[in-house]
């Protein structure tokens, strides 16, 4: 078979799961988990070094920055302020270009407020980011960002860490023909077969973190995404048969006894 | 002996004493911070860690370490 490959800004990785790397229980744990997820990109957060307790384990301790690629985010930005700093710093930490935005718009629910996210994203790419931007799930923002310079369009499947899944499936639908730069669910998930869908729905990718991370058996849901990814692309570019109405018997209806 | 003067900065938040005449450098060697894993801010401006030991650091200023953490 051909290989199928994901491409984000002229990158490419065999895993089309990205997996983020908070809430876990620890840094072992959530190595292992991002192991047996088979993930080659993870989402890590920007924060302040701990100048008062020196030992704290590290993140690149633990998950090798050579192998995988880090992502940096802007979770916790509420404006473009905020998310601009934020990612040039990320940049000076060793080069990253390819960035994740998140600018977030109400505390309660997550969701992104999308005037702060596009004006970022012209900012980004002027200063030569690869940008992933996470974004409503709405074709006429969708298209603005990709028109701002935006490397994937990565919409919301429902509020960040509500586990509810894709709630709007016309919408990523509509989405996916309007564009080809790669469309990633990001936020929402909930089980393996919300990833399953979304990549049925012909998304390029999903990101996962709190369903893997806070399920009662992280390592088995890590495995669980990855086959639920895998299939989804299977069954996607499989062709599905049409729905129809009526049914219509699998067996042949001649040489009945 | 002459008494080194101390001047006052703040570290990612938290206030720090150090000498008068200490640069940058000096200040990040002494809480150890490992520079290839950071990003270093001063006064929010970042800084270009080829160019720390050139920096001589004044009263009140302000400093942010950050690196990687876990996230989604």
């Amino acid at each position: 078979m051909k290989k199928d490959s994901l491409i984000i800004a002229n990158k490419k990785f065999n895993s089309r799961l990205i997996v983020g790397t908070g809430k876990y229980k620890n840094m072992s744990e959530c190595a292992k988990a991002i192991k047996l997820s088979g993930a080659e990109i993870v989402t890590v957060a920007v924060r302040r070094v701990n100048i008062s307790d020196k030992n704290k384990p590290l993140l690149m301790d633990y998950i090798d920055p050579k192998k995988i690629t880090y992502l940096p985010n802007t979770a916790g930005c509420f404006n473009s302020k905020e998310a601009l700093r934020t990612l040039r710093l990320a940049r000076e930490i060793g080069g990253w270009k390819l960035v994740k935005l998140e600018v977030l718009g109400d505390k309660k629910n997550l969701f992104p407020d999308m005037i702060e996210t596009l004006k970022s994203t012209e900012v980004l790419a002027k200063e030569g980011f690869k940008v992933m931007v996470y974004c409503n799930d709405d074709p006429l923002m969708a298209k603005r960002l990709e028109n701002s310079g935006a490397d994937a369009i990565m919409p919301l499947a429902a509020p960040i860490g509500s586990g509810l899944g894709i709630q709007n499936k016309i919408n990523i639908q509509i989405i996916r023909k309007q564009t080809k730069l790669p469309l990633i669910i990001d936020a929402g998930l909930g089980q393996a077969s919300d990833a399953t869908i979304a990549m049925e729905l012909g998304c390029d990718g999903v990101l996962v973190n709190t369903a893997i991370a806070k399920a009662k058996k992280p390592f088995e849901m890590a495995l669980a995404f990855k086959n639920a990814v895998i299939a989804g692309r299977q069954s996607f570019k499989s062709g599905r048969i049409d729905k129809i109405l009526m049914g219509n018997p699998s067996s042949p209806s001649k040489g009945i006894i | 002996m002459k008494k080194i003067k101390k001047i006052k900065i703040k570290i990612n938040g938290k206030i720090k004493s150090i000498n008068q005449d200490s640069n940058l450098s000096l200040a990040l060697k002494n809480l150890k911070i490992p520079l290839n894993k950071v990003a270093i801010e001063l006064n929010e401006e970042i800084i270009d860690k080829k160019k720390i030991n050139k920096i001589k650091l004044n009263k009140n200023d302000k400093i942010e370490i950050v690196h990687f953490i876990g996230g989604g």
